[in-house]
Order: C-alpha cells, then structure tokens, then sequence
C-alpha cells in the first residue's frame, strides 16, 4: 500500500492518508518536486536520443513507405499512397517470408527458453564444475556467426560428420541445408544453440533472486522436486520467462538476418525462398533492387507485426504487470 | 544534494564533447573527401582537383591500382585520386547509402550486370563520346564491352575482362586413367569424364565429384552463356527486349544438360564440400567451371594443386560467358573535374595498364589487339582463356540478382521438388520475361 | 540417490559436446593449412600458425582490435549507465506519459537496424561525423534492450526500501546508485555482456561508417577477407574468429563468478 501512496504523490494530486502533521508535509512535498525533477532531467537526454537515433528515422521509413523511391536515384520521390503495401501482400516471396519469420519466432524462442532454463536449472542442482559448464554453454553464444556458420554447413553437408553417423546407425543421409523442408529447421537450431549461453545468465540471475527459504519451506510442506518446480521456481521466474520470450522475439529479427545470411545455401534465404525471413527480404529489396518505397512499407508491416506480437506476449504471459 | 545535477552535467558535457572531438576528428584527418558533396572538394587550394575512385576490395587490384595512381598523379599534376575500398559483397549497399547524403566516388568501378540497374536510377552520366569515339571502341575492344551500351551510348569502359574455362585436376585425372593432357573437348567427353572421376561410397553418397556444380556461383552464366549458345540456342533478342531461350528446343536442351550432372550422371551436388571454389581447391572435385580471376586465388591457396585450365567444352558451336568489372563516372561529375575523370579512365584504359592488369591480376586485356599478342595466347595458363575471347558472350542482364536467383530456383524445383525439367525451363523463361517486361515498361 | 546427483552431471556433458563441437572446429580449421581444411582430424596433422601470422602481417589487425575494444567499451559504459537509470525511473516512479515512454522506447526495438542505416548515414554526413569513432559508436549509445531489462528487474526492488531511504535524507541520485543499482546486479552484468557482444561483433553500420581501413572494427576488417567475387579465405575467417572471441572467452572466464553471482539481495522477498 505504502507504494501507492507514493505515486499518488508523485502525481501531486492529493495528500497522502498516512501524513498528518503539516511538518512532514512539507517533507513530503519537497520530496516530491525532487523526485520530479529527479524524472525529467534523467529522461531528457535519453528522450532526445531516443528521438533523434531511433524515433525519427522511423518515422522518415513509414513515409517512404508510401512513396517511390530508387535508392540510386537523386530524382524526386513521388507519393504512392497503398501501392506499396499491395505489391507485398500480391508477392509470394513477401507472404512466404511472414509465414517464416512466425515459424523462427515461435520454434526459436520456445527453444532457446526450454533450453537456456533446463540448462539454468541444471546448473543450479550442481555443486562442481559450475564455472567449468557456464564457460561452455557461454562460448557459442560469443562466437562469430559467419565463422560457425561455415562449420556448421561442412557438418551438415552430404557427406559430412552428421550424415556420417546417421548413415551409421542404418539411417538414410539427409540433405539438411539443400533441402526446401528441413534447411529452416535446421537454421533455427544453429539459431537455438547460439543463443542458449544468454538465456542461461538470464535465468541464473532470475534464479539467484529465488530465495532458498522458500525451498526449505516446501520441503517442510513435503512437496516434490516437481511440485516445488512448478509452485515456486517457475512463477518467480516469470518476469525472466516474460522478458526472455519478449526480448527473444524482438532480438530474433536481427538474428534471423545475420544467421540466415550465412547459412542458407544461396546466402539469401534459398533454397527456393524456404529460408527467407522478412528482414532478409527487406535488405534484398532495399540494397539489391534499390526498392526503398518496398523496402520501407515491409518494414512498416513489420513493426507492425512484432509490436502485435509484443503486446500479445505481454498479456498472456504476464500475470502481475499493468498495462 | 545537487551531486546529482553536477554528474549528470558532467555526462552531458562528455557527450558533446564526443560529438566535438568527432568533427575535430574528421576535420584533420580526411580534410577532402569527408567534407559533403564532391563540388566543394574540386576547389582545393591551389586548384588541386580530387577524384574519388571506389573499386571492391581485392587484394591485387588494390595494390596494382594504388601503384597506377600514383603514375597518374606524376604525370598529371593537379589531380589527385582517392581510391576506397568495400567489401563485394555489401559493395552496391554502400554506393547505395552514399547517394541520399550526395556523397559518393566520382569515378566507379561497377560489374558490368549491375550497369543497366545504375545507367536506369540515372547514377551514372554516358562516356563522353570526344574522348571515348564509339568507332575508336568498337574497333578496338572486344564486341562483348556493347553489355553496357544502352540508349545508344556507352556508359562504362573496363580495363579487363575475364571469361570461363575448364578447370581440372591433372593428379586426378592420372588416378582415374584419363590423359591429362587431352581435357574433354565436347559436351558427350566431359560428361564421360565427369562420370570416370567421380567416386561414391557403398551409399551412393559422393566422396569425389567428377564435376563441381554450384549454380549460384559460375554455374548460372556457364548455362547462360557457355551451353545454351553452345547448343546453338539464344537468351535474349538482338534488341534485348524478348527472352528467346525457349524459342529454340537448344534452350531446353542446355538446360536438361545443365541438370544431368546432379540427376543421372550423379557426379556432382549443390554445396559438396561449402562450394565449388573449396572444392576444387581441395581436390574433392575433379573439374569446374570458372573464370581467369580464379587464378590468383589457386597460386595463393594451394600452390601445389596440379591442375590445368581448358577452353569450356562444345557442342554445335563454340561458346563461353565473358563478364568485366567496367569503370564509369557518376551523374553529378562535372566541368574541370570530368576533364580529370576522362583523363584518368583514359589512363586506366591503355594498352600499357592492360598489360600489367593481366600480369598482376590475371584479368584479361578487353582491347583485341592487346590480348591477341602470342605471348598471351601462348600462355599455358591464360591461352585457353584468351582463345575464347573471340567467341565469348556478356550476357545483358536488368537484374543480375534476380535472374541469377531464378535459374538457380528453376534447378531447385527440378533438383529438390521432382518438377519436370521442361517446366521449370518454361517457368524460368516466362520469369526472366518478366523482369524483362518491367524494366522495358519504365523506357 | 547417487544417479541422481551424477544425472545432471551427466545431462550437462552430453550437451557441451554439442555446445563445443562446432567451436572446437573452428578454433581446428584456423591451425590447418587451407588445402587440409577439409581433413578429418579435429588436432590437425599438420598443424600450422601460418594463418595466424597472415592475419596480424597482411593486415591491420591489432589497429582493428583496439578500434573494436574502444567502441565496445564506450557503448557498453554509456549503455549501463543511460539504460539502467531509464530502466530505474520507469519502473519505480509514477509520472506523466511513463507507459507512453516506455513503449516508445520499447517499439525502437522493432524496427530492424538495417533499415536505420540510410538515415543514420545522412544524419552523420550531414554533421561531418562520418570516418570517426564517434560514427560508429552514435547509434549504439543507449538501447531499448537494456531498458527493457533493467525495468524488468527494477520492478521487484520493494518500494519500502526506496522510501526508507528517502525518509534518512538520501538525495534521488545516491538512491538511485547506492540503493538500487546493487540489488540488479546480475542484471546489469548481463546487460553488460550483451552490449559489449553486440558491439564487439557490429557488422553493418560500423561498415558503413568508415572508408578508412585504420578506423574499421574486427568484424569490418575481416570481412576483407572473405570478400572477391564469393571467393572465401575461410582459413583466415576462421582464424580471425578465433582471435576475436578468444578474449572474450577469458574475461568471461575471469569474471564469471562476478557477473553471475552478483550481489545477493538479503531478504528482500
């Protein structure tokens, strides 16, 4: 309650039930104006930057987005109105792109929470080597994406290590990367294996902050080691797990570029555009066919369908915030 | 109580004083070049004129352009140039970003596929034809140099050019008893050969590949330009207006013969060992097309590799791809500053600098009288490069990312999806049309 | 019983097999030679520093990796300190337009980078910022992540505490240092990896930004070298990879406790 009154305060709207003497008033009230100027100055710079680096030149996208506009050309850029968001949603490669960044959003993120909190969680059970283990579920995550994505295309290559060992034990080889059904699935795990060192800290630092009295509370109660995951580690870990999923999905735009880039066999999301994601289709458009007025309104689509999906998240898997 | 305010003082003030420093920065250390448009950079001190010249990065061409420069510079006092560097691949990205900011090089060295999408944005301004005669060009430079002619003038000049040849393993051929002097000549001997090295283990999975095939590498303009006309077939019309690949049965031909090395003659695979430059270089692949630029790369790489290099194998007729990096000089080059530009495309296009680009680069001389001397096509490596000059082709591409994208999504369908050859050749004529279609349809 | 301590043992080492492998190959492949790339054995047979030596002779490449520490280590500095106090303020104050801020500063997150780059770059030209540190490092200074995370964690810091502070005398600033910031510590050691990671392995803009090879960062300088016509040195990629994460690997190592542990909250929940 006493946070409540606070913010009351802060609003200056009324004085809070608890104060009475005029004394502690004026404490209050001076507090107050503090605290107020304490927001805005710390805000100012950050909000000029905020506008300037980011805001702005978002802006000056969605407003090229309804213009024309080649990106080689010095030439006035006319005003086109919807033509080209009609252009994307009439392009296959654009629709198959959406429908691609939904399958690396949802199999990605899912696998890099599963994985970085089995490998939290195991990291917490143990007592030795918990530094040893950390370093190496953290080293991948550090590597060079173009460098790894090499190796892992020589891995994966017909007659590489992993057809190998699945000729091996009598299975037929696979043709991974070359193949217009598996190549994706096998981006998102190179994508899952690089990212499960972060999602790890992350849930070691949510984990850290679950006090052990509450464990030693459940023992009491005798409940089991499934009962105490699911009844206290999982809810105190809800903030991370909200944060995780949230930030997973927005961080896998950029990834999805970088990774997609480097791995797909024709470096443009082939074979046959199974791998294409939006942000991969948009670099093409903007640096390869100067298209900036596409380029701009796919961004715009984009951002749209990210901000739904935040929002989304937000909502299901937060329990306590308020929005 | 006010330490705060004094920090966060003091945070403001560091940053602008970043900000400062930056332009301090960039006030000494680039006092030309940096410093907005290129108009305000023609007037330097004492009249001096600075041209920027952007090539992407390649070791030799680097090194061998800095030297000519500073030729240039010695004999044509008053100019000086600039040359920056990129990276190939993200090389039209950076151009790209330049144009908004009126930035940019005054003098540029583009692949000749991109032209047409650069001459169409209006980025570059036509040769002007004093110095450069379009009789003095046509007679002197080798007729695939018209790839870049467009609206009847002649947007860029190259100092080089390069076409595709055989590539082959000598040690390996030996192992599987083929002469290593005689490489195939024709379309049936290379794919007998192919067959002869290739070596597949119990499950038919391939651990040799007779011949490396790589469509999103050289693979797409080997059937472009080396099969299709080989086979007597046509891409485009004379008027560059209407794909005729499929007007005649050798488009289709080529094209199935293109594919037979991955399907029934299972000598090769998309991605055997990364790419087919690796491949070779490793000696998992016996053969491979490719082109004079390899050269420097197989010297620096695998000096020890034993291979030799033939003219591209026939069939009715004699074909292969040629394709150039070219140079041009950018719309907004203007007055004393275009003399210079001139001046210095002149200097890159001389008989001498050809000389030395082939000695140090191994790329081609694009005059004919220059490449045709003896000395080059008696050479062991470049003749057979050299040979086919006469009968090479640059193929005119609007697109060159989009059309290359569509031949090697045609070889998917077929390699991945089962489709019917014939239909994916169909598919990819009627897409190539299109593209056609859309940058005619702006003229 | 004893199983059931060795499983998680167990579970731990199968998966830093698969963690491992494909770094363990990389690090293989920049000690061969490049016609032996492709051989079979992860301690090569040949092994040969000649990659390593290319690299640090052919090229700029300790200019390179002191360009890439400066920008990392400025960005990440300006990034913990901007980020963490927005982070603070949206979480533990309620004033005008808070959740208008917040999600303003979140949507920056949602629109990629690469499309950025074009503004940006005219941004700089147009103030004379371009080839400088000061080019690469601008847009980088404060991020919607990190306030995105510190908020997350801030969040659960009491408000008694804070106010209790504030009832002692304790200016808004030292509140915010000494009382705040300890207790978010582990997420503030991420945020601070992770920052530094962006930064270190930035391709694109840092790209863009410079013409100079003496200003290029690690990521820019090596892709020099596998730039020609699709023609890859991977030996020298795989080389500079190697010399580029082995630093971070060892302050990983060094810090790990620190940045992990941090400062344990005392019954606080």
């Amino acid at each position: 309650m006493e946070q409540h009154s606070v913010s009351q305060e802060n609003q200056g709207k009324k004085t809070p039930p608890i104060q009475k003497k005029p004394v502690k008033q004026k404490f209050w009230k001076k507090l107050n104006f503090q605290k107020y100027l304490f927001v805005y100055v710390c805000l100012l710079l950050p909000l000029i930057f905020y506008l300037g680096i980011r805001i702005l030149p978002t802006l000056f996208t969605f407003n090229v987005g309804f213009r024309e506009w080649n990106l080689l050309s010095t030439e006035a850029q006319p005003f086109v109105g919807f033509d080209n968001y009609v252009t994307l949603f009439k392009d296959e490669v654009f629709i198959k792109s959406i429908v691609n960044t939904l399958i690396y959003i949802v199999l990605g993120v899912t696998g890099q929470l599963v994985f970085g909190m089995v490998v939290a969680l195991l990291l917490h059970k143990i007592n030795r080597f918990v530094g040893f283990f950390r370093v190496i579920y953290f080293i991948p995550y550090v590597t060079s994406i173009v460098a790894i994505s090499w190796v892992f295309q020589w891995i994966l290559m017909g007659n590489g290590i992993i057809n190998d060992v699945l000729v091996k034990l009598g299975l037929p080889a696979q043709p991974f990367l070359n193949s217009p059904d598996q190549a994706i699935y096998v981006i998102i795990g190179a994508m899952i294996w690089q990212s499960i060192g972060f999602q790890m800290i992350l849930f070691l630092a949510g984990l850290e902050n679950i006090p052990d009295s509450l464990y030693e509370a459940a023992d009491i109660d005798g409940a089991s080691p499934w009962q105490k995951f699911w009844r206290v580690t999982f809810p105190l870990l809800n903030p991370t797990i909200v944060f995780s999923a949230v930030i997973g999905t927005i961080t896998f735009i950029q990834v999805s570029f970088t990774q997609v880039v480097n791995m797909s066999m024709d470096g443009s999301g082939g074979p046959l555009n199974s791998t294409i994601s939006v942000v991969v289709y948009i670099y093409q458009l903007a640096f390869r066919q100067f298209d900036m007025g596409l380029a701009s309104a796919a961004t715009v689509i984009l951002f749209l369908f990210i901000l739904g999906l935040t929002i989304f998240q937000m909502k299901v898997l937060t329990k306590k915030f308020d929005y | 109580m006010k330490k705060w305010y004094l920090g966060l003082l003091g945070i403001l003030l560091l940053l602008l004083l970043a900000a400062c420093s930056g332009d301090d920065d960039d006030g000494s250390s680039e006092t030309d070049g940096a410093e907005g448009t290129s108009d305000e950079v023609t007037e330097g001190e004492d009249g001096e004129i600075t041209l920027e010249y952007w090539q992407y990065s390649f070791d030799s061409k680097v090194n061998l352009m800095d030297e000519l420069i500073q030729e240039f510079e010695e004999a044509n006092p008053g100019i000086k140039v600039k040359q920056t560097n990129f990276p190939y691949d993200q090389y039209n990205e950076q151009v790209a970003v330049q144009v908004p900011a009126g930035r940019g090089p005054d003098v540029i060295n583009l692949f000749y596929g991109w032209v047409p999408t650069y001459v169409d944005a209006g980025y570059l301004q036509p040769l002007p034809q004093d110095a450069f005669p379009h009789e003095e060009i046509e007679s002197e430079f080798f007729p695939l140099v018209e790839a870049t002619k467009m609206d009847g003038e002649y947007w860029t000049i190259p100092t080089a050019v390069r076409t595709l040849a055989l590539f082959y393993n000598k040690d390996l051929f030996e192992e599987a008893g083929l002469d290593p002097d005689s490489p195939p000549t024709t379309w049936e001997e290379l794919e007998e050969y192919a067959v002869k090295l290739t070596k597949a283990d119990s499950n038919g999975r391939l651990e040799q590949s007779g011949m490396a095939w790589e469509p999103a590498q050289q693979g797409h303009q080997w059937l472009r330009d080396g099969l299709t006309r080989q086979a007597g077939g046509e891409v485009l019309s004379e008027d560059r207006k209407e794909v005729i690949w499929g007007d005649d049965p050798a488009g289709l031909e080529a094209f199935k013969y293109w594919l037979s090395f991955p399907t029934d003659l299972g000598t090769s695979e998309q991605g055997f060992y990364t790419d087919d430059v690796t491949a070779f270089v490793t000696e998992k692949a016996a053969m491979n097309v490719d082109g004079s630029f390899r050269i420097g790369t197989l010297q620096n790489d695998a000096p020890d590799l034993n291979y030799a290099v033939a003219p591209l194998p026939g069939n009715v007729e004699q074909s292969t791809n040629a394709s150039f990096w070219t140079n041009g000089i950018t719309a907004k080059v203007e007055g004393e500053k275009l003399d210079a530009a001139v001046k210095f495309l002149q200097f890159l296009t001389s008989d001498e600098v050809m000389e030395r680009w082939l000695d140090e680069i191994g790329e081609l001389p694009a005059k004919e009288a220059v490449a045709m001397q003896d000395k080059y096509v008696n050479d062991e490596i470049y003749g057979p490069f050299i040979e086919s000059l006469p009968y090479a082709n640059a193929h005119f591409f609007v697109d060159e990312t989009k059309e290359r994208e569509l031949v090697i999504n045609a070889a998917n369908k077929v390699l991945m999806e089962g489709a019917d050859p014939e239909d994916a050749f169909n598919e990819l004529v009627e897409s190539t049309q299109a593209l056609y279609d859309e940058y005619w349809g702006d003229k | 019983m004893k199983i059931r301590k060795l499983l998680p043992y167990l579970l731990l080492l199968l998966g830093s097999v698969i963690m491992l492998f494909p770094f363990v190959w990389m690090v293989s492949t920049s000690l061969k030679a490049p016609i032996d790339i492709f051989s079979l054995d992860i301690i090569p047979s040949n092994p040969t520093l000649d990659n390593y030596l290319k690299i640090l002779e052919e090229s700029l490449f300790l200019r390179w990796f002191i360009n890439s520490l400066i920008v990392a280590v400025i960005t990440t500095i300006s990034v913990l300190f901007f980020d963490t106090l927005v982070g603070y303020i949206i979480a533990k104050f309620r004033f005008i337009g808070r959740t208008f801020i917040f999600f303003l500063i979140l949507s920056t997150l949602m629109v990629p980078t690469e499309m950025l780059i074009i503004p940006w770059f005219m941004m700089s030209s147009e103030l004379g910022w371009t080839d400088t540190y000061w080019a690469i490092l601008f847009p980088g200074l404060m991020t919607g992540f990190g306030v995105f995370l510190m908020r997350q964690f801030m969040e659960q810091i009491p408000d008694d505490l804070l106010n209790a502070a504030r009832i002692d005398g304790m200016n808004e600033f030292a509140i915010f240092f000494k009382i705040a910031v300890p207790q978010v510590w582990p997420a503030i050691s991420a945020l601070g990896i992770f920052t530094f990671l962006s930064n270190w392995n930035a391709f694109l803009w840092p790209l863009i930004a410079i013409e100079s090879p003496e200003l290029r960062t690690l990521p820019v300088g090596l892709s020099f070298f596998s730039s020609g016509e699709a023609e890859s040195q991977w030996h020298l990629i795989m080389t500079g990879a190697t010399i580029s994460v082995v630093p971070i690997i060892l302050v990983f190592i060094l810090l790990q406790r620190h940045i992990i542990k941090g400062i344990t909250l005392t019954g606080m929940k």
